[in-house]
């Protein structure tokens, strides 16, 4: 008998889709019983397009291919010192941000999409973020194996993940994520596979990956290259559930956009890091944050959001909001970080001459007005020895739980911090805007419940009353890890290394 | 002589990361440690999952089973992913090789009729019932998040279970010529032919466990003994002797790929029997009510597929097992 040659699709479709099967003994609703309390109405699994059609053999034979050369890398970066050849030690700090902040998010977007694969009761949905669920444990743990280096030769790697779960500023990736696996599996996949991965990957996961290729960061940049084809079958994903969603039930539409609301602001809160990365904290700079905001959400961004327009999808109003904060954001969290410097796990700075000439070309509008003359005068002080600390512990927004140091953009007065409030239960609320006050509103009974890190320090969870205290429970090392860069020991070793003096 | 290229030496200002460094000291560590050890979160979570409001995201406490260090579940095959996805990557190779030779020497036109049929009816509708284990799995690995050494074993455990599935049905694949007639009649056996409803019924019911590391026992270990030994070795058996003996290449990766993770399954079943009476009594109250269900789901198909005896002899294996690990009667 000849073989009949078939097809992708078909092949897909008998080696997985038919893998399911009509319950007959046990009640369907109590193996998958979160499908429905979200308010998603699914008419029809079977519709599902499936976006990668990968079986696991090949799956493991692409993967294991990347994994060896990846490693390959490593070794040789280890080998040969490759921290040697790095732009500048100013850099390493990037890749502290990306360890203690953006990899234990990998780990939790792994179990994330375990829960979802687990429970979405569509086989071709399921076992895609089943194959994502296993590839974020790839990055968090390719992260970790791409640091390692590092963390043998500079402060601030080594307390990663005690950290995630106790450092006051990252509690907002933390916080990021727990939301979205504290919501139901719709919820979460809205929000991770579409508006993270689809919506806003090129302004996350790329920047490092290109400040990693413009600082001479090998390890780095080359897992960014071995991550990339993962990457993109995590966007598939996304664009595929929103559509999904949208096509089965009219209902369906006003909550998902929601949840894209929602998600695009709490995805673009958690962004700031990213902002203030790119344009101080990379000592060659690749683009500008506005620039990278212009590129990869108003123009790519506003492609997508027109072509969801036919399912009844809005573009986000907080859009506009972002729009105006894009001259602003990046110079307010880098100033909001070299103040609150010394309870930082990173070292800050004030930027060179040459660097503020390079923000006033980028930033045109805001830079020379606003921000040059603190950084100037940050600098100043630095140089007789009085670098400029904050006392005392700033307030936290109740829901993105950063520092409230956002101005007025939305109203043009950016030179006015933004601040809101609402009721709950007796007690009040605060927020650093109006987006981030609607979300908490929509769900008081869930923000409640965020473990705001200055809360918990005032309650006396966090070691103490003192900063020295916090910083034990921290595991931070003070006069290590935190503080100035310069006159740090990672400078003195760098300058030591490169025979500078 | 050797010879030695003089490269610059720099002195680290430590081995590994400070967690590494409490559990096992200052000194280099491996991959799989650095991916492993304590990178799951476990305190200071933000809010109570709508789905499950009563615990907190990642908590230990879905489970009766109580560790002093959840950690002491470590893999003796020490995969992360890098390891497990290279290990895989070479048996399926192997595999590939093993269908291509199949498919172009038309080994399937030459088995007799009773060994297709048998096939068709009896081991192909295991690719539902690895597709119950993929889930059981997952779902063990997403409610084992508080700690990394059981949440990735898990999930390698889960896809390679999909694997598995896949490749029964390519086994369908190469009976049928690529029509997919054999797995629709697999399916309608499956659906309905008396011997499996048993098994379905066992499968469902796992899916609706709530203890985590009860589907564990279910699946990973009750279930899978038994029908390990049914197919891998009974069926195995049954095929040589009637002119079958080509198709036991096609589930060779299924074989050794059950023999490699039961080392695994073992390891975190006698560390837990061993951590407390407590874990042991609850292990051991689950083993014997899944055993219970798995006689009553396998009876059938072990004596239609082969025969009476069958299933005495697979519950020998499984008590063999039991005691060897520590939980037997």
């Amino acid at each position: 008998m000849e073989a009949k040659k078939l097809n992708v699709k078909e092949k897909y479709r008998l080696l997985t889709r038919d893998l399911d099967w009509e319950f007959s003994y046990e009640d369907r609703k109590e193996a998958f019983p979160y499908e429905e309390f979200e308010g998603i109405k699914i008419t029809d699994w079977s519709k599902w397009e499936d976006p990668f059609r990968l079986t696991m053999d090949a799956y493991w034979k692409y993967q294991a291919e990347k994994e060896k050369k990846l490693y390959a890398i490593y070794d040789a970066f280890a080998q040969n010192n490759g921290h040697l050849n790095v732009s500048d030690a100013r850099y390493v700090n990037a890749l502290k941000i990306f360890l203690t902040a953006i990899s234990p998010a990998e780990y939790a977007a792994h179990n994330g999409f375990a829960f979802t694969g687990r429970q979405l009761g569509g086989i071709g949905a399921r076992i895609a973020a089943q194959m994502q669920s296993i590839d974020e444990l790839r990055h968090i743990q390719t992260q970790i194996h791409a640091m390692s280096h590092y963390n043998k030769h500079f402060e601030g790697f080594d307390e990663f993940s005690h950290m995630h779960d106790r450092v006051w500023y990252l509690s907002v990736p933390k916080s990021f994520f727990d939301d979205a696996r504290s919501s139901g599996p719709f919820e979460y996949i809205v929000a991770i596979s579409f508006a993270f991965e689809y919506v806003l990957t090129n302004l996350l996961f790329v920047p490092f990956m290109s400040g990693a290729a413009y600082n001479g960061d090998m390890a780095t940049v080359t897992f960014g290259f071995s991550a990339q084809s993962d990457e993109a079958r995590h966007m598939t994903l996304g664009l595929e559930i929103i559509k999904f969603l949208l096509e089965q039930h009219e209902d369906n539409v006003p909550i998902v956009q929601k949840w894209i609301d929602k998600w695009l602001w709490r995805g673009y809160r958690l962004l700031s890091v990213v902002a203030m990365m790119m344009d101080y904290m990379l000592p060659q700079k690749f683009m500008s944050w506005k620039e990278a905001w212009e590129l990869y959400f108003e123009d790519a961004g506003g492609a997508l959001f027109r072509d969801l327009e036919r399912y009844g999808i809005k573009m986000p109003a907080c859009a506009e909001l972002i729009a105006k904060e894009k001259d602003h954001l990046s110079h307010q969290t880098w100033w909001t970080f070299y103040t609150f410097g010394h309870a930082a796990a990173f070292h800050t700075w004030t930027p060179s001459a040459e660097e503020m000439d390079w923000l006033s070309e980028k930033y045109p509008d805001s830079f020379d007005k606003w921000y040059r003359p603190r950084f100037e005068m940050a600098a100043e002080l630095a140089e007789k020895g009085e670098r400029f600390y904050s006392e005392g512990l700033p307030q936290l927004c109740q829901t993105c739980q950063i520092p409230m140091f956002y101005t007025e953009c939305g109203d043009d007065r950016p030179d006015d911090t933004c601040y809101r409030s609402t009721h709950y239960q007796g007690e009040r609320f605060h927020f650093c805007s109006d987006h981030c006050k609607d979300i908490f509103e929509d769900e008081p009974e869930k923000y409640v419940h965020a473990w705001l890190p200055v809360h918990q320090i005032f309650q006396g969870n966090c070691g103490g009353a003192d900063l020295a205290d916090v910083m034990k429970y921290y595991k931070l090392n003070d006069g290590a890890v935190n503080a100035d860069y310069m006159g740090s020991s990672d400078e003195q070793r760098w300058k030591a290394l490169k025979g500078i003096a | 002589m050797s010879i030695e290229i003089k490269t610059a030496k720099i002195e680290p200002i430590r081995n590994t990361y400070a967690h590494i460094v409490r559990r096992f000291g200052d000194k280099p560590a491996s991959r799989y440690q650095e991916a492993t050890y304590d990178v799951a979160a476990n305190t200071n979570f933000h809010y109570k999952p709508l789905w499950d409001q009563e615990h907190d995201l990642n908590d230990p406490s879905r489970t009766a089973i109580a560790m002093e260090d959840w950690y002491a579940f470590k893999d003796p095959r020490q995969f992360y992913y890098g390891t497990y996805v290279q290990n895989r990557a070479s048996m399926q190779e192997k595999a590939e090789g093993n269908f291509s030779f199949f498919e172009k020497r038309r080994l399937g036109d030459a088995l007799p009729d009773v060994v297709r049929d048998r096939c068709i009816t009896f081991m192909l509708p295991l690719r539902h019932v690895e597709q119950a284990a993929n889930l059981n799995n997952m779902y063990c690995s997403s409610n084992a998040n508080f700690c990394t050494a059981l949440s990735q074993a898990a999930i390698f455990e889960g896809m390679d279970r999909l694997g598995t599935a896949q490749y029964y049905s390519r086994v369908g694949l190469a009976l049928d010529g690529n029509t997919g007639s054999s797995l629709i009649a697999a399916k309608e056996d499956w659906m309905n032919n008396p011997a499996w409803q048993g098994v379905r019924a066992y499968c469902e019911k796992t899916l609706t466990v709530k203890d985590w590391f009860e589907t564990f026992i279910a699946q990973n270990l009750v279930f899978d003994t038994l029908a390990n030994d049914l197919y891998f070795r009974q069926f195995d058996a049954w095929l040589t002797e009637n002119g079958g003996q080509d198709i036991v290449m096609l589930t060779d990766f299924m074989q050794v790929r059950a023999t490699e993770t039961q080392r695994w399954a073992d390891s975190i079943i006698k560390t837990a029997a061993k951590e407390s009476e407590a874990n042991a009594d609850h292990i051991r109250s689950w083993i014997s009510s899944w055993r219970i269900h798995a006689q009553a789901a396998l009876e059938p198909l072990a004596t239609a597929m082969l025969s009476e005896t069958a299933l005495p002899e697979a519950f020998a294996a499984l008590e063999k097992r039991l005691t060897k690990i520590g939980v037997g009667e």
